[in-house]
């Protein structure tokens, strides 16, 4: 059957059209590792003394990120390749708070779903860690990450990627992150996430004027280990608005789907064979 | 003579000035009781007299107090009531006598060129005193940058060829008490920790003592938040300059020097230093830094921290420039083109004109 240009965009595109309408199986909640740990940062206690910063940056042996300083000041705008951890500011006039960035640890992390050689783990105490012995440099992670968090090595020639992994190297000293160690008003405690929802939502009832009514990482993006509590909306001191549907499952969703009983393939494999094959037949007939 | 009351507070104040401990300071009393006074020589070669003069001026101990009840000052150029060949056989006799026990204690640097004829005590040059007298004693001090490391002496060109005690007494721990001059209590504290205990603090690996010369001056300088503010003196007298703000840009050399000026007052006057009339640090204590990086000449810092401002929690995003823009379209174009023109060369073999 000849096949016209009409006919070829329709295949092509009835089948993306299935692809995307297949139904999305509603994942159930995810459930954290039995040993998970993460952080629970309060952004009523922080006054923003940045001890952490430079707590952080001397556990990780980062070089200080003086971009924009004119070399004075240890000063990353933003999480960096040479910061893991950075407090900013929100101040809309009649309201301020303080927030510390770093990696959230999530339950159904997006970075190693995005990698494809597993550089990016959930590994011992589910933290997000990194295994540079894996990673090729594709930084899929860093446009995968809802918050933005693995940072490329951009100036350096062998580059990995940077981003918290709770200094596991810390833990493994039976230490805690450095940051929680110098935090000197637990603005940032460590603790078993178990212990730290439990934390939080003591605090939350307990100045229920105080609080927004609700602890960011429980579900959000599918749970993380990392936990906010804050007087301010999240949104405001930069936590997404994800739902509890993690980032990842979505992801996995896209691809899953395009690939459902290998339709997506089949079609537009099949289809480039008739092609193929109606030219063969064209090309043997006399002109 | 003094009295035990104000002998046992005497000893408490040279024990408290470089914070040994109640203890220590029973040793002192037990050990200068005694009559065990250490022997101390002076020794001055390429130097101005400065530390000598700074330590003339200390009051907790006085000077006084710690020659005549503390330490037996055997041999001291400038503090000398002999002279000439008396005071070289006094000299001598020391020696002698408490060979392996004395301090010797250097001022000035060490010339080393021509045979180092450029300084001469008693027709001996200072090389072969150090190394006779330095040799013989229990602990070797150098006080001041001249002799911790060559200071002003050794400034380029270095025409006598001026180096440091260290560099001479080889296989020898000297300590170094580098800062021009240094404070004088971070000598006592030393001299009188080895007098009665027998120990040295603890050195650097340039034979600091950790105490003083543990930490920058810009670790715990009293203007430091101003510098964490953002907020500098931009040149001598103007209004930042007046307010007291940071020196840094003046050329503080404070991010590089360790020294603890900061937090031991010379000579019992509250900021009587550079950074606290008003001047940057120099760097007097530092090799790298003193006379040979120019006055105000700002410095890298060793180890930044965070300033006192904070980014914004949606930091402004990069706008994309019209360049970028354009080449993006064309290669959009492009891909666009090839495919319409891929597609109608499938539709084109479809019409029978085609195929004709």
């Amino acid at each position: 059957m000849p096949i016209s240009r009409r006919t070829a965009l329709k295949v092509v595109l009835g089948g993306a059209a299935a692809a995307v309408a297949t139904p999305v199986t509603a994942s159930t909640p995810i459930a954290a590792p039995a040993d998970a740990v993460g952080l629970l940062y309060d952004t009523t206690k922080c006054i923003g003394c940045k001890a952490c910063v430079s707590a952080c940056r001397e556990a990780n042996g980062l070089e200080p990120d003086t971009t924009w300083s004119e070399g004075r000041y240890h000063a990353p705008l933003d999480l960096s390749a040479r910061a893991k951890t950075v407090v900013k500011l929100y101040d809309d006039g009649a309201r301020s708070s303080f927030v510390k960035a770093q990696c959230m640890h999530c339950l159904d992390p997006a970075c190693a779903n995005a990698c494809m050689l597993g550089a990016f783990k959930k590994r011992e105490y589910g933290i997000v860690s990194y295994d540079v012995t894996y990673c090729i440099g594709c930084r899929y992670c860093e446009v995968a990450c809802p918050y933005g968090v693995p940072k490329f090595e951009w100036a350096k020639a062998a580059p990995r990627m940077v981003k918290c992994e709770l200094c596991n190297h810390r833990l493994a000293q039976g230490r805690q992150p450095a940051c929680t160690e110098v935090c000197p008003r637990q603005a940032v405690i460590f603790g078993r996430r178990e212990d730290l929802l439990r934390e939080a939502r003591s605090r939350l009832a307990a100045y229920p004027n105080i609080y927004v009514q609700k602890i960011y990482g429980e579900t959000d993006g599918g749970g993380t280990q990392c936990l906010y509590i804050s007087h301010v909306p999240f949104d405001k001191i930069g936590l997404p608005a994800l739902g509890e549907e993690s980032t990842a499952s979505l992801q996995r969703t896209i691809q899953h789907s395009i690939y459902k009983g290998f339709a997506a393939p089949v079609a537009l494999y099949g289809l480039l064979g008739a092609v193929m094959l109606r030219n063969r037949r064209g090309g043997g007939e006399p002109s | 003579m003094v009295s035990r009351r104000e002998f046992v507070r005497l000893c408490t104040m040279a024990g408290a000035a470089v914070g040994l401990s109640a203890t220590a300071v029973s040793q002192i009393v037990e050990a200068a009781a005694k009559g065990l006074k250490p022997s101390l020589v002076w020794l001055h070669f390429q130097e101005c007299t400065g530390c000598t003069e700074s330590l003339l001026r200390t009051s907790h101990p006085g000077i006084a107090d710690v020659i005549l009840d503390l330490v037996s000052l055997d041999y001291h150029e400038t503090l000398f009531a002999a002279a000439g060949h008396q005071a070289e056989a006094a000299l001598q006799d020391t020696i002698r006598k408490n060979a392996g026990k004395y301090i010797c204690v250097v001022e000035g640097a060490i010339p080393t060129k021509d045979g180092g004829i450029y300084c001469q005590v008693g027709g001996r040059t200072a090389v072969d005193i150090l190394n006779d007298v330095g040799s013989k004693a229990g602990a070797v001090i150098a006080i001041g940058s001249c002799a911790s490391w060559g200071g002003i002496p050794s400034a380029e060109p270095n025409p006598t060829g001026a180096t440091g005690v260290p560099m001479i007494l080889k296989g020898k721990p000297v300590v170094t008490l580098p800062g021009c001059p240094p404070n004088p209590y971070n000598f006592l504290g030393v001299a009188l920790q080895y007098a009665t205990l027998g120990t040295l603090p603890k050195l650097d690996e340039l034979g600091r003592p950790a105490f003083a010369y543990g930490r920058t001056i810009h670790e715990h300088c009293p203007r430091r938040a101003h510098f964490d503010a953002g907020r500098f003196a931009e040149k001598f007298g103007d209004e930042g300059h007046r307010e007291g703000y940071c020196l840094y840009k003046l050329g503080c050399k404070g991010p590089m020097t360790h020294a603890n000026c900061s937090t031991l007052a010379f000579g019992e006057v509250v900021d009587c230093w550079p950074i606290g009339i008003g001047h940057p640090c120099v760097g007097c204590t530092e090799q790298a830094v003193a006379f040979r990086i120019p006055m105000h000449t700002t410095v890298p810092i060793d180890r930044p921290t965070p300033p006192d401002t904070y980014p914004p929690v949606h930091a402004a995003q990069g706008s994309i420039s019209p360049v970028a823009t354009a080449v993006a379209g064309i290669i959009g174009g492009a891909v666009i083109g090839a495919g319409y023109v891929a597609s109608r060369r499938i539709d084109d073999k479809d019409t029978p004109e085609a195929r004709e």
